[in-house]
């Protein structure tokens, strides 16, 4: 077995909202450098394997959060704890909030996009910045880590598209009503959520993207997105692309 | 080093005849970072066209049964930055010669891309693909007909010194008609198969998962159909055949030199295990053992014996 080819135990797998689960894993995290970075599990009967970002990690192993969407992430679902897993690790750039002097940061994070926020709040923290975190979910059972965010000490603001909890609408309309738009910004979540937060922003930051992948390493070319300075692999000099990248417009 | 393993392409000696497969290894010093890549036959580098491509719009990937479809579209920075950029590079962590895949979308473009990789020295064979899926007007629509194919084949012969491999589509009635009109018109070898075109569609949406409909279908599941053509182009022609589809063990290796290959491509099967090719060629020699195999060049063909 390749030395990038890693075992996991699954210390605990439960379920945190409407299809979404929190997997504890005991393993090696020495290979991560940054929030933001990913690992790529393999899933039995499966060709492809499925890439999930880091939400937290330590010194004896790591968490990660999935939302079950197809037949991979359902068999990861009813995996018991004392099993193992199996991931390709080592895998995407990861967010640098040491890129900005600003102490005052916003975190901006849609659905399942909201997991990788968490290692970076955390790494934010310990930079000695001030998060501000923006959290927006489709409806109240989608809801999962608030008082997470909230007991690290974060200035958490929540939006519902159903207003079912938090401010009704979308995490773009939190940052204009709580006057967050002039603070570097890292936001991870659905491609129209980040649109809008870099079109509601006046600063810069950086967006976490995804997309359908092949390998995760770079070598297949299937995640390719066109940027200012050319095409970007999502899985290699991704997920996480500068926002004076993107060729998006303002309006 | 294990010497049962050598096999030779037109001339060129191979340390064992274990080749990750164009599109699937990038220009290959991705692959530093998993294992010392010397360790390969050599590497068919990313499909190199005249001008840099982006490629198709995504999603470009989707899942199979033992497979998968890819809708790429031959993303490449362009003959000029391969050669000025992506060789170097792969020069710092790899001292053999390559495979160099180039495709077209006129023979002109062809033409122009095997002069330029002609005077390469890390060029061992040119693969000229003419059977990609994912372009329009141009790449499988060459590798569709025999004239045209014969055309190509002539038209990059006359330009390059290099051993010329083509790259054949399984995507046609009769590709033991197009595998002769290549060696009539000079080819050096070939190299077979490409992808089978394939589709997904979404089960709740209905809608495809690939942004462009088809894709190229590769892996496990496309093994039969290779090693099916590689046996009906071996009795055809007397070319080195470089056997590839679905090749994912060294005990698919071996079958697919039965069939007839003098070396392999081994594509899909690095995307989702990287450190693949270093398995297989770790495994051969046992493997050998076991079948009584003493050198590997001996079992060419084996099947039609």
């Amino acid at each position: 077995m390749g030395e990038r080819i890693k075992q996991y135990r699954i210390i605990s797998n439960w379920n945190l909202a409407d299809q979404v689960y929190e997997m504890e894993l005991e393993g090696d995290s020495s290979w991560i450098t940054h929030p933001g970075q990913f690992l790529n599990v393999t899933i039995d009967n499966a060709y492809l394997k499925r890439p999930i970002s880091i939400c937290d990690w330590n010194e004896n192993g790591l968490t990660i959060i999935y939302k079950v969407v197809g037949f991979g992430t359902k068999q990861m679902s009813q995996k018991q704890p004392g099993e193992l897993l199996e991931c390709l690790v080592g895998l995407g750039n990861g967010f640098t909030p040491e890129a900005f002097d600003e102490k005052k940061v916003l975190l901006v994070g849609g659905g399942v996009g909201v997991p990788p926020l968490y290692g970076l709040a955390k790494t934010c923290l310990k930079q000695g910045k001030q998060p501000v975190v923006i959290l927006g979910f489709t409806a109240e059972k989608d809801i999962f880590y608030i008082k997470k965010f909230a007991d690290l000490g974060c200035d958490v603001k929540l939006s519902t598209n159903d207003g079912s909890q938090g401010v009704k609408g979308f995490v773009s309309d939190v940052m204009i009503q709580e006057g967050l738009t002039n603070l570097p910004y890292f936001a991870c979540g659905p491609m129209p959520m980040l649109k809008a937060v870099w079109r509601t922003s006046n600063a810069q930051g950086q967006l976490s993207f995804e997309e359908r992948m092949g390998c995760g390493f770079g070598a297949c070319m299937g995640c390719s997105c066109e940027t200012i300075s050319g095409p970007k692999r999502i899985c290699k000099e991704g997920p996480v692309l500068s926002s004076q990248e993107v060729l998006w417009t303002k309006d | 080093m294990d010497e049962r393993l050598k096999v030779t392409l037109s001339g060129w000696e191979l340390d064992n005849p274990v080749i990750p497969a164009s599109g699937t290894f990038g220009f290959g010093y991705e692959f530093a970072d998993f294992y010392d890549i010397n360790i390969l036959g050599s590497i068919a580098t990313k499909g190199t066209t005249r001008e840099a491509r982006f490629g198709n719009p995504t999603p470009r990937i989707a899942e199979c049964e033992r497979g998968m479809i890819n809708a790429v579209g031959l993303q490449n920075p362009g003959i000029d930055k391969v050669i000025s950029e992506e060789f170097p590079k792969l020069k710092q962590v790899y001292q053999k010669k390559v495979v160099a895949n180039v495709s077209g979308f006129s023979k002109e473009e062809y033409v122009e891309c095997a002069k330029k990789m002609d005077a390469q020295d890390i060029v061992g064979i040119l693969e000229v693909n003419i059977s990609c899926p994912n372009v329009h007007g141009g790449g499988m629509s060459f590798g569709v007909s025999p004239d045209a194919a014969a055309e190509i084949t002539r038209a990059v012969k006359a330009v390059t010194t290099k051993p010329v491999y083509i790259k054949l589509s399984p995507n046609v009635t009769d590709i033991v008609a197009i595998a002769k009109a290549c060696e009539d018109a000079g080819a050096d070898g070939i190299s077979m198969i490409n992808t089978l075109l394939g589709a997904r569609f979404d089960l709740r949406t209905g809608r495809p998962i690939i942004a462009n409909v088809m894709g190229g279908f590769s892996g496990p599941a496309i093994k039969p159909v290779a090693l099916r053509m590689v046996y009906q182009v071996y009795e055809a022609v007397k070319l080195p055949i470089i056997g590839i589809g679905g090749i994912a063990s060294a005990e698919d290796v071996i079958e697919m030199m039965y069939a007839g290959a003098t070396a392999v491509e081994i594509g899909a099967e690095n995307l989702r295990n990287p450190y693949v090719c270093k398995e297989i060629i770790e495994r051969l020699p046992s493997l050998m053992d076991e079948l009584n195999i003493e050198k590997l060049s001996d079992v060419i063909g084996r099947a039609h014996q």
